[in-house]
């Protein structure tokens, strides 16, 4: 099997250039052996990110034959010719196959990621019903992995869009049953929810099946009945 | 360019390497022991991606009203052999309960009884229903919240993608890191107070683990290197149930919900292993809810007793879900369904999981006292990196997560309470040491054309040495002669070749310094393995298969030598009020 792998190096590469591997095509490696065994045999040189390997710590996200995927969780049998693997699309490239996330994480910041709660903290636990926590649970599930971002053509043109996972999480929040807090000024901003065209593709890249795309429209509604009822508390 | 003031590059009264659990805890307590002092996290990864990320089946806590603090003491110090700190588990099982609740303030997806309340399920080696879980991804939900939570502290500065390389230490007091910036590739000595040490553990070092590539051990070999000694290193958690070939964990959550080990005819074999007898239902401390070191103990004896299944990836042994059902399974265990499905193209709900043991946990680590504290004045420790000691000769599956929230949330307050009034960090010494640093590192930049071998060659050999001679069963014979390997292969490492040049995420040169952490950690694994001379545990010497209280109550104590080799002492067990017994399971 041949890789196609995307090659970039600050302050000697004027903009990427490919360089190809001849890897094993066995049936049991992730695009992610494959890259280690290129990593580890080949070229040390090579530089990308990845960790648990098991699709839960969100590093490994590239694009892959034109799609952004969790090289971990795809596979050398998923494709039959040369795979093609690049950086996520939409970031700055820091090196090879390594993007910059900080953006993301300044956006994250933004949306008060945090329970916010009025009032001395209680000795036990705030109460909250299975229902209840299945009203904002798939909205947690959210690993950071990027893979919406890199999907999303509005994030593409515009960095200042807050983006699907920031807004994802911000609902993960405002749905919570124990959570007080208002994210109103910034999801209802310009750069927040209503920068979304509705495309979708955020809910079809995602590995953990979050649907960002319902956060937003979502939303959106809410934002909508909020500017033309300002008075309304979002909970009673 | 040193600042108006400061002794270096950049200063700070706490500095903590790593951004799991124990080290955002820790982060949080600071800032709220004393919000005017100053705190970062120096992570070689951000923070989100922690291998706290990966733990799955819960965190141990007392909450119902059956239960009791003495019962949970007592499983925690009989599960580890009674090789664990008393008063240091009377201290975890009483913070316990306040730092899972705090995680519920924090916003933690606990999953709930009907009325509301947080669910508890049992686990290993438990004979209550203790353990809160998020489903099956507890680590995961608990690192997001503290992670998201520590956004709200404005003071928490963050060094994300900073690889740690040296603590910067004179006159038995800490002054300094030294970290490399990954993304640019600059070196920067950061003066501080004091430093906790958060790194996690080190599963790295053998060849088949469920731990995540950046568990090198980084933390442990700092801190081995300014002097502080590690405790009980001899002692690693082979967890039972192991995906073969990725080794990715499936969680003891599955056996708490039922599941069943079984061999190659369908025999659940735990029960020729003093273990318990069958039983439909899950029995606590019995069977399937054994400790781990006694099950990963029974899979090499059905192997020796040629009833395990051979597979291109070893042999396993088979963990049986199919009775429980695919709405409990998506209930309860979805990750586990979701590992099975992407990870081995079988589904549990039919299939039967092939499974192996795996290295998962270290119980050693640097010691600590009680806050964390090391010998080495303004350095501590928390969570796995640390060794305080809770976790004996084996750690109770669940008691981790909540470890490492007690004893971050200790580390930090000590920290910080220390750093508002200890002295300025030495400026001569951070600038001087700081120097040697960053000249060494440049010289490891520079490249090593000369070495025929790759760091990754070296690497698997040591990986190879540790499973060959530190496994669940060890003897004199093989540990002597990894004694002899690893020293070879520490001046492998030190001429292996090195092609990437490049400053911008060199992750040549960061596996290079990995490897070296990982070989100091490795050296002290043998040498406290071949030291103790009982079996107690996870530690099993065929050559001496008995515990021995009157030579071996002790912590086994690894100062890194003048020559870099360990030389080891021992240090006796704290006992208050369990004195050591019979451990019993199932009967």
């Amino acid at each position: 099997m041949i890789l196609r792998v995307s090659r970039y190096r600050p302050g000697v590469d004027a903009e990427p250039v490919f360089q190809e591997y001849e890897v094993p095509d066995r049936a049991d490696w992730a695009i992610l052996d494959a890259l280690n065994h290129v990593k580890d045999a080949v070229d040390g040189t090579l530089s990308f990110r990845w960790s648990c390997r098991m699709g839960i710590c969100g590093s490994c996200g590239m694009n892959v034959n034109g799609e952004p995927k969790l090289t971990c969780g795809t596979f050398l049998t998923d494709y039959t010719g040369p795979v093609t693997v690049e950086p996520l699309r939409g970031f700055p490239v820091i090196r090879d196959l390594v993007v910059d996330i900080d953006p993301f994480l300044a956006n994250l910041s933004k949306v008060s990621p945090w329970l916010i709660r009025e009032g001395e903290e209680p000795d036990s636990e705030y109460a909250q019903t299975p229902e209840q926590l299945e009203a904002y649970k798939q909205y947690s599930m959210c690993i950071n992995c990027m893979l919406c971002y890199s999907a999303c053509p509005v994030y593409v043109l515009d960095p200042d869009f807050l983006g699907p996972a920031a807004i994802a999480l911000a609902q993960r929040y405002n749905l919570d049953s124990r959570d007080m807090g208002d994210r109103f000024d910034v999801l209802s901003a310009e750069e927040g929810v209503w920068g979304c065209t509705f495309v979708g593709e955020c809910t079809s890249a995602c590995p953990k099946h979050v649907d960002p795309a319902e956060a937003i429209q979502r939303y959106k509604l809410t934002a909508a009945l909020r500017s033309v009822l300002p008075f309304t508390r979002r909970r009673p | 360019m040193a600042a108006e003031g400061t002794a270096g590059d950049a200063a700070v009264d706490v500095l903590i390497v790593g951004g799991g659990a124990a080290g955002l805890r820790a982060a949080i307590a600071v800032a709220e022991t004393e919000p005017d002092a100053t705190v970062a996290i120096v992570s070689k990864v951000y923070p989100m991606r922690s291998h706290t990320v990966s733990a799955e089946g819960g965190a141990a806590a007392v909450i119902g009203l059956a239960d009791s603090l003495d019962e949970h003491a007592y499983d925690t110090i009989s599960g580890g052999d009674w090789l664990c700190d008393q008063d240091a588990v009377e201290a975890f099982v009483r913070e316990a309960p306040r730092e899972l609740i705090r995680l519920e303030h924090w916003g933690c997806p606990w999953s709930r009884e009907p009325d509301g309340r947080v669910a508890v399920r049992p686990f290993g080696g438990m004979k209550q229903l203790r353990t809160w879980y998020a489903a099956d991804k507890t680590g995961f939900h608990l690192l997001h919240t503290l992670f998201q939570t520590s956004l709200k502290y404005a003071g928490i500065k963050r060094y994300d993608e900073w690889y740690a390389t040296r603590l910067v230490t004179d006159g038995g007091r800490v002054h300094g890191v030294t970290a490399i910036d990954i993304r640019t590739g600059r070196i920067e000595t950061i003066a501080c107070r004091a430093v906790i040490l958060a790194t996690g553990g080190c599963g790295q070092v053998f060849p088949f683990t469920t731990n995540a590539a950046i568990k090198t051990g980084d933390g442990m070999a700092l801190a081995y290197r300014a002097g502080a000694p590690l405790k009980d290193m001899e002692f690693v958690q082979y967890h039972p149930t192991g995906l073969p070939f990725t080794g990715i964990l499936i969680t003891e959550a599955a056996r708490a919900e039922g599941g069943w080990l079984i061999n190659k005819d369908g025999y659940r074999y735990l029960q020729d292993y003093d273990l318990g007898v069958p039983t439909d239902k899950p029995k606590l401390r019995s069977m399937e809810l054994g400790p781990r070191d006694r099950l990963s103990q029974a899979f090499v004896g059905e192997m020796a007793r040629g009833r395990t299944v051979d597979t291109p990836y070893g042999q396993v042994t088979y963990l049986d879900l199919r009775h429980l059902g695919e709405a409990r399974i998506n209930a309860r265990i979805p990750f586990v369904r979701e590992l099975c499905l992407s990870y081995e193209k079988i589904d549990p709900v039919t299939d039967l999981i092939p499974v192996r043991p795996v290295v998962h946990y270290m119980m050693g680590g640097v010691h600590t006292g009680i806050d964390g504290d090391t010998p080495v004045q303004g350095l501590y420790a928390a969570g796995e990196t640390a060794c305080v000691s809770i976790n004996g000769a084996n750690r109770l599956g669940s008691n981790s997560l909540p470890e490492c929230l007690v004893f971050g949330a200790r580390a930090g307050a000590a920290a910080a309470r220390y750093a508002v009034q200890a002295e300025r960090p030495d400026g001569g010494a951070v600038r001087s040491q700081g120097a040697d640093e960053r000249r060494r590192l440049e010289r490891e930049r520079a490249g090593r054309d000369g070495g025929r071998e790759r760091i990754s060659e070296v690497r698997e050999l040591m990986r190879r040495t540790l499973e060959d001679a530190a496994g669940i069963y060890r003897n004199r014979d093989a540990l002597d002669k990894a004694v002899a390997t690893l020293a070879d292969l520490r001046e492998r490492a030190a001429v292996a070749r090195l092609d990437d040049r490049s400053a911008a995420f060199n992750t040549e040169l960061l596996a290079g310094l990995e490897l070296g952490s990982m070989l100091d950690v490795a050296e002290a694994i043998v040498a406290s393995a071949l030291n103790r001379e009982e079996s107690r545990g996870a530690h099993q010497r065929t050559d001496f298969p008995a515990r021995d209280d009157a030579a071996f109550l002790a912590h086994t104590l690894a100062h890194r030598g003048p020559d870099g080799t360990p030389r080891l002492s021992l240090l006796p067990v704290t006992i208050t009020r369990w004195p050591p017994g019979e451990r019993v399971y199932g009967r």
